[in-house]
């Protein structure tokens, strides 16, 4: 683990995500449902120096291992994000995050008319383009603002 | 061709289009063959907003075919203003009906109704969506104009909230049309529309000026530019009248240009162009029955040899 990660606080069990881009940690937080109710030791730090980002965040949460759909969906707002296992403070699993076909019931569609954003049994469903997220039902697409479509917990 | 649902003019592949409009005309040419062939068959029409010729033309089709119809009515009478979900709507209806025809204001709502029940549901217009069989009678009416072969069509007005254009504009592309969008800056094509477009390889260009390409079209398919989408009045008169053709203007194109339009319109086509061989949008409304018939008659089983 590098210097910059241990500089945030090594956790003991748990998830580091790393390689987020500059100033979108609070949004990878907002997908994963932490809001700081649950108890959770999350660390964050943001605007790290990156040879590859030229600014990163990263992300430490104790005591959680990310499922393959949260690391799905944070693929779409941090696409260059890695995602390390930890456990007993040994980095046990190191991957990529890879985009995911559809996103469903995680971003809701800005679309006023579609009829995802009425009182129906059903939940948002976007389908993941070439460079954004495109609704399923109403066919808008999202790009550069994803992560301001997260449905809100 | 075998689908459950009738939801956009994308799942519709060419061979698709070309079955439908070969049974139409099959139809078209001897009615009379077809009466009785669904008798006893249920409609069921769910209308969320008003519609007239597509609604009229739905019931025809179903009772030329020896069908009939069950009506949920206006939404002002119907459980609807109860606070009822459209899910529950269909899912209800589809226990009274063999098929389901539904109008909704908002766009996704038939790809989401049709998620809900087994019954085949035809999409008739979702909010800015999709029209698809408004499309297959708009390409019967083309095939029977201009024919598919080397076929370049115009489409004019309002291209950002017309339905009927974004269904024209996927099926234009399985028939390997040139096309050229003709409108204001503030009503081009919606993203999602040139999205697929593009990646679907379709030959298009986008003007501002009808004049710039009218020379070259074999089909003008007008639309009504909706006065209620512009947020300032005056922005609305700075381009309604460029949109508006009449015999004058259409001395420019060719002899044979077909001028298509999916009715109501209000201004955007002057009735001197009625008297001219261009006009065809009475032809295509009444199109609407036979590739009606021919859908329903596919869907409900019915085979095409």
């Amino acid at each position: 683990m590098s210097d910059q990660q241990l500089r945030v606080s090594k956790i003991r069990n748990g998830t580091v995500i790393d390689h987020i881009a500059g100033g979108q940690s609070l949004n990878v937080l907002a997908i994963l449902g932490i809001d700081g109710t649950s108890g959770d030791s999350v660390s964050v730090a943001m605007n790290m120096p990156s040879d590859r980002l030229g600014k990163k965040d990263i992300v430490k949460v104790e005591g959680r291992e990310l499922s393959q759909d949260e690391v799905d969906v944070l693929s779409l707002i941090a696409p260059a994000a890695s995602i390390n296992i930890i456990r007993e403070y040994d980095v046990v699993e190191k991957h990529r995050v890879e985009r995911p076909e559809v996103v469903e019931g995680v971003l809701e569609c800005p679309n006023r008319g579609c009829i995802t954003t009425e009182d129906e049994p059903v939940d948002s469903r976007f389908a993941v383009v070439d460079d954004g997220v495109r609704c399923e039902y109403c066919d808008t697409i999202i790009r550069d603002d994803i992560a301001e479509h997260i449905v809100a917990e | 061709m075998r689908h459950d649902h009738i939801i956009s003019a994308k799942q519709l592949s060419r061979a698709d289009i070309e079955t439908v409009l070969d049974h139409a005309a099959d139809i078209a040419a001897d009615p009379g063959a077809y009466a009785g062939r669904h008798e006893g068959t249920l409609l069921g029409l769910c209308f969320f907003e008003p519609s007239t010729r597509t609604k009229m033309s739905f019931t025809t089709a179903m009772k030329r075919l020896g069908g009939d119809i069950v009506d949920m009515g206006p939404v002002d009478s119907s459980s609807v203003k109860k606070g009822e979900s459209l899910a529950d709507t269909v899912r209800v209806v589809e226990g009274y009906a063999d098929a389901l025809v539904l109008r909704h204001p908002m766009e996704g709502s038939a790809k989401m109704a049709s998620e809900f029940v087994d019954a085949p549901l035809v999409n008739a217009g979702d909010g800015a969506g999709q029209h698809p069989t408004q499309t297959l009678l708009d390409l019967y009416t083309i095939r029977e104009n201009a024919g598919f072969e080397d076929l370049t069509v115009g489409i004019m007005g309002d291209l950002k909230y017309g339905r009927t254009v974004h269904s024209l504009a996927h099926a234009l592309t399985n028939v390997d049309a040139r096309q050229h969008f003709i409108s204001p800056e503030s009503l081009r094509l919606p993203r999602s529309v040139r999205y697929d477009l593009h990646q679907e390889g379709a030959e298009v260009r986008e003007h501002t000026d009808l004049d710039e390409i009218l020379p070259e079209l074999d089909v003008l398919y007008v639309t009504r530019i909706q006065r209620e989408r512009f947020p300032d009045e005056s922005e609305y008169r700075a381009v309604a009248g460029q949109y508006q053709i009449d015999s004058e203007t259409l001395s420019q194109a060719k002899d044979d240009l077909t001028v298509m339009h999916p009715l109501p319109r209000v201004d955007e086509i002057d009735y001197d162009v009625d008297d001219t061989d261009h006009a065809a949008y009475f032809q295509q409304a009444h199109n609407g029955v036979p590739v009606r018939m021919a859908l329903l008659d596919l869907m409900l089983g019915g085979e095409r040899e």
